[in-house]
């Protein structure tokens, strides 16, 4: 089925005879073959939008449909890979056409040749249902791969193979209930754009572990929940990005690089293989796969690449895994939205954005969640979805920020001022919220204790009270405050320069484990209380400020976690005794 | 055969119909012969059936409909490419205007580029020398990097990108270094002010030029700059050449932009500017880089002022989005006399810890550069809150902080444009003004570097 280019503008094709396509097919463009998708058909004239740059193409050019729906390649072989928007390998790219990417290049997703070590789950005579397993790959050393029966599909397995075979090879055949049989390699094909299915939907209630003490500790995320990024340029995104990909307890992790920087992505794959999961002790590229459609590669893909990633994260969860979802920048895909609808000539709501901006955005993080898979084992799998968003001048009153931030349940704003006074991460604690603190507090409680949450509430309620008093100290400067206040500026400062300042790039202190953190913030709060209890006894306030024993609680975020134990103990011991002396020295 | 075409329906400048058109496709280069006999050109933006609607690289001046003649070449706008370009002088559309002869190409390059494949991309970590305290050692840049100075009107930054492309050099290493430099929409005199400053150093045999001065087309500057990144990813990757690139003013390359889109009628975004303002700076911005398997390199530095000192106008704003840091100029500092007037803090090199520390500039450079950020960030603070209230609300540390502050400023970054400081001294300065601050509060710096490095009086 082909039709004729009649007009192009951009990756804005227009062409005719087109009659039999469906909307949303993909089809190719030109002798190039450039990749598009159908996005309306008028009577006659089918509108395409191509993935790639359109230099070169005129009226009279071929278009060819291929009868399907833009959808990704889901089988082994997708871990440590790194994709462009529309699941083309990038390796594979660079090999065909070098350093720089050419148009057209066909890639299957999938490598065709690599074999796989199939190891049967089911026996032939078993009934299987959409989700069963048929048996397992070990894709990466981290990562299991299973094999399920495609969604839609219920039969007897008549036979099933082991061994060495690639993907395109026939693992099993199936017997339908109308008596057809299927033969099934490890090959699923699934639209982008569509969910896939589960059996049914949880209410999150456990936490990602990001070893992130703000995130944590302050404003953490639900495994299977959603959170949002924002932040003028400079206040560190995308380190947060990556640190979350970096240390998060997920299983699985998609990184999707939408229309950002080409050498973040390169970072991350040159980086990646040599961090080690402090959990499986795993390379951490192990269990990744990227997704990179930087600024520079062509805008249309762009719009796609953060659905190919969602299908790619949704499909592991299927099996059973926790998958999480770093999307980098998802205000670069609302522009790759607003620059098709333009060209459509679609009637513009707020900022020249699409009036379908906030529905899309929606429909995106819905596909998060914790979700009872389909298949009778009866597996637990999630997707947690985290965008940064870019504002522009980092005005957070712009629409695709305003659209994010009423989906998402966690909020992390960046603060520019912050970063300047080089505090990283730059998340601001007064204007960031969680939503999942409540759900989430049960479990804190049976694995810490009642303490936890208590410290949690102590710490937020003095940096409130720290920032009430900075008013004043503005007004009428330092001395006019009690000495009690000015202990608790002083407290603040330490949680906000000893707990929550944390260093992506010391290997130390990149990543804090649930019980470092909760030493750390006891330990800095048990030094307000001792010095308080010294002030009532009529210790100098001065010497309290500049006890020894303070410049070890800031330095002991280098601690490493072996060592947190018995180190913590013994500069709490060391503290509670230099403030006893204070005290005593006060009373002489 | 190429056809020659008659038919021009319409000229709106920048943009004109060209009808019953055939075989012409999308981003085409064309020629458009005027009645006098010059040759003008232009690129295909939408074809439309039989229709084409063109974007002029020049003016319209003199474009009759009836007897001007429309050829279309079969390619995009190109570039011809040679080693011998360096020491030459070209115009915004790349012909030679320094009175030489033209290049005899080596290849003809489509000026847009190609994306690079971020498989292909080489981390950029090479630590470069720009001899400038305030980049080297506290927003250091980086081989492969594009760190653009973020200026205003009547600010140093000529100055300073001058001094950079003068002093820059990669510590115990001989490679041959490039520079490319591309005046959009500047003014006479400050293109001169470069190219005298090339010439004095005797840059100017290994400098390539591309010059659309103010007086030149406003629509021909959509093409100068990527003339320039084309000559220097030909220098860079076929020639193995270091190349810097020094793009000034990227305001007026967006001001053309406007102007285009808005001839094309198109949905205007923020401040009338289009929508796609962001992937097209990307797709020059992201020139810059290192290839795997490349000795060359591409280094930008672009050069923008913020209308009204705004960094959050769309200008500063998506570029900062896509360029890896920025070296902010301010006013403030400027006004007292400061040079460069660097105004540390809100500026950042985001590439920076991979080409610092042991090997690459010396151990203790990331913990000194984080206790000079964390101490002038607090010092300033302290001043502020001294400026309200007086001396005697400080504290005893607010007070050696405000001290710490203005010596930081004084010292650190008022170094003048001729002086190049090596790494080694800059870091020296460093831990002397840190001498100020008590001890204990040094939080951000191993104890053992502590012990090493600071003066002891």
């Amino acid at each position: 089925m082909s039709g004729t280019i009649t007009k192009v503008s951009g990756p804005l094709v227009e062409a005719i005879g087109l009659a039999d396509a469906n909307v949303s097919d993909v089809v190719r463009v030109g002798k190039q073959r450039l990749i598009g998708e159908i996005l309306n058909v008028k009577g006659e004239v089918a509108s395409i939008q191509v993935y790639e740059e359109t230099s070169g193409i005129g009226p009279g050019a071929v278009v060819e449909t291929t009868g399907y729906p833009m959808s990704v390649e889901l089988g082994p072989g997708m871990l440590e890979n790194i994709y462009d928007g529309i699941q083309r390998p990038l390796p594979e790219i660079r090999a065909i056409a070098g350093e720089l990417i050419a148009r057209g290049t066909e890639v299957p997703s999938l490598n065709r040749e690599k074999k796989w070590d199939f190891v049967p789950v089911a026996k032939p005579g078993d009934k299987l249902g959409p989700g069963d397993v048929l048996g397992t790959v070990q894709e990466t050393s981290a990562i299991l791969h299973k094999i399920m029966m495609p969604v839609g599909l219920t039969g007897e397995v008549v036979s099933i193979e082991s061994g060495q075979h690639t993907v395109e090879e026939t693992i099993a055949v199936i017997k339908t209930e109308k008596g057809e049989t299927k033969e099934l390699n490890m090959i699923q094909r699934w639209p982008v754009r569509i969910p896939r299915p589960y059996a049914r939907k949880q209410v999150p209630a456990k936490p990602m572990n990001s070893g992130q003490r703000i995130i944590d500790t302050l404003f953490p995320i639900a495994k299977g929940g959603t959170a949002a990024v924002p932040g003028p340029f400079g206040s560190g995104k995308t380190v947060v990005q990556h640190q979350l990909a970096k240390w998060s307890d997920v299983d699985i992790v998609i990184y999707i690089g939408c229309g950002e920087r080409g050498n973040e992505m390169t970072d991350v794959l040159m980086e990646f293989p040599e961090l080690v999961d402090p959990r499986s002790g795993q390379p951490l590229m192990k269990r990744t796969v990227l997704i990179a459609n930087t600024s520079d590669m062509p805008v249309a893909a762009r719009e796609a690449s953060i659905y190919t990633g969602i299908t790619i994260a949704e499909y592991f969860r299927d099996m059973g895994y926790d998958v999480a979802v770093l999307a980098d920048s998802t205000s670069r895909w609302a522009e790759a939205l607003r620059e098709m609808s333009g060209r459509l000539e679609e009637m513009p709501g707020e900022e020249g954005y699409p009036a379908y901006l906030a529905s899309r955005l929606a429909q995106y993080y819905e596909r998060a969640g914790v979700v009872e898979c389909l298949g009778s084992e009866g597996r637990k799998g999630s997707v947690t979805a985290i965008g940064a968003v870019s504002p522009p001048g980092g005005d957070i009153s712009e629409p695709v920020s305003q659209a994010t931030m009423r989906i998402v349940k966690v909020f992390w704003a960046l603060d520019s001022s912050l970063a300047y006074a080089r505090h990283f991460p730059a998340i601001n604690w007064l204007t960031s919220y969680s939503l999942y603190m409540d759900t989430l507090g049960k479990w804190y409680k049976e694995q810490f204790g009642e303490q936890y949450t208590a410290n949690r509430a102590k710490a937020m309620s003095i940096l409130q009270e720290e920032s009430e008093l900075q008013e004043i100290v503005r007004l009428v400067g330092q001395d006019s405050l009690s000495e009690a206040d000015r202990l608790t500026m002083e407290t603040a400062k330490q949680i906000r320069e000893d707990f929550l300042q944390q260093n992506a790039f010391v290997d130390e202190d990149a990543f804090s484990s649930y019980a470092k953190q909760y030493r750390l913030l006891d330990m800095i709060l048990k030094c307000d209380e001792e010095c308080r209890k010294a002030l009532e006894k009529g210790a100098p306030l001065e010497k309290l400020m500049v006890l020894p024993a303070k410049e070890k609680i800031a330095r002991a975020k280098m601690v490493t976690e072996d060592m947190v134990d018995s180190e913590f103990t013994a500069i709490c011991e060391e503290l509670a005794k230099q403030a006893e002396e204070a005290a005593a020295g006060g009373e002489e | 055969m190429i056809k020659e075409y008659k038919t021009i329906r319409e000229v709106v400048s920048p943009l004109m119909v060209v009808d019953q058109v055939e075989g012409v496709t999308y981003d085409e280069l064309g020629e458009i012969e005027l009645p006098s006999g010059e040759i003008r050109h232009c690129k295909v933006l939408e074809v439309d059936g039989n229709k084409a609607v063109v974007q002029l690289f020049e003016s319209a001046q003199g474009i009759n409909l009836a007897q001007s003649k429309v050829r279309f070449l079969g390619h995009p706008l190109e570039l011809a490419v040679s080693g011998d370009m360096l020491g030459r002088v070209f115009n915004g559309m790349g012909h030679p205007i320094d009175g030489g002869p033209e290049i005899l190409a080596d290849a003809h390059m489509d000026i847009n580029g190609l994306p690079m494949n971020p498989a292909s991309r080489a981390y950029p970590a090479e630590f470069i020398q720009t001899g400038v305290s305030a980049i080297d050692g506290l927003n250091t840049l980086v081989r492969g990097q594009k760190l653009p100075i973020f200026s205003g009107s009547g600010l140093p930054h000529a100055a300073l990108a001058a001094q950079i492309a003068r002093q820059a050099k990669v510590l115990g290493d001989n490679e041959s270094f490039a520079v490319v430099f591309a005046a959009v929409g500047i003014t006479f005199e400050e293109s001169e002010f470069f190219i005298n400053d090339f010439r004095r150093t005797g840059a100017i045999d290994r400098t390539v030029v591309f010059s659309n001065l103010a007086s030149d087309p406003a629509v021909e500057r959509i093409a100068t700059p990527r003339m320039a990144l084309t000559a220097a990813e030909y220098l860079a990757f076929e020639k193995d050449m270091q190349v810097l690139v020094i793009i000034t003013d990227i305001t007026n390359y967006a001001e053309a932009l406007r102007e285009i889109s808005a001839a094309k009628k198109e949905v205007p975004g923020r401040r009338g500017y289009p929508g796609y303002m962001y992937t097209d700076l990307a797709t020059m911005y992201e020139r810059a880089g290192r290839r795997i398997g490349k000795n060359g390199s591409i280094t930008m530095i672009p050069i923008l002022s913020m209308p009204e000192d705004d960094k959050t106008h769309p200008i500063p704003d998506l570029t900062g989005y896509i360029t890896e840091g920025q070296i902010i100029l301010s006013r403030d500092l400027h006004r007292r006399g400061i040079v460069p007037p660097i105004d540390v803090l809100p500026s950042l090199s985001r590439l920076k810890d991979k080409g610092i520390g042991e090997g690459k500039t010396r151990e203790d450079h990331s913990g000194t550069m984080n206790q000079l950020f964390a101490g002038y960030s607090r010092g300033k603070e302290a001043k502020e809150l001294m400026t309200i209230l007086g001396e005697a609300a400080l504290s005893e540390d607010d007070k050696l902080y405000a001290k710490f502050a203005d010596q930081f400023e004084k010292v650190y970054v008022n170094q003048g444009n001729e002086t190049n400081r090596s790494i080694e001294e800059t870091l020296n300065t460093g831990w002397n003004l840190l001498k100020i601050l008590p001890k204990r509060e040094l939080k951000r710096i191993k104890p053992e570097y502590i012990e090493k490095y600071l003066p002891q009086d």
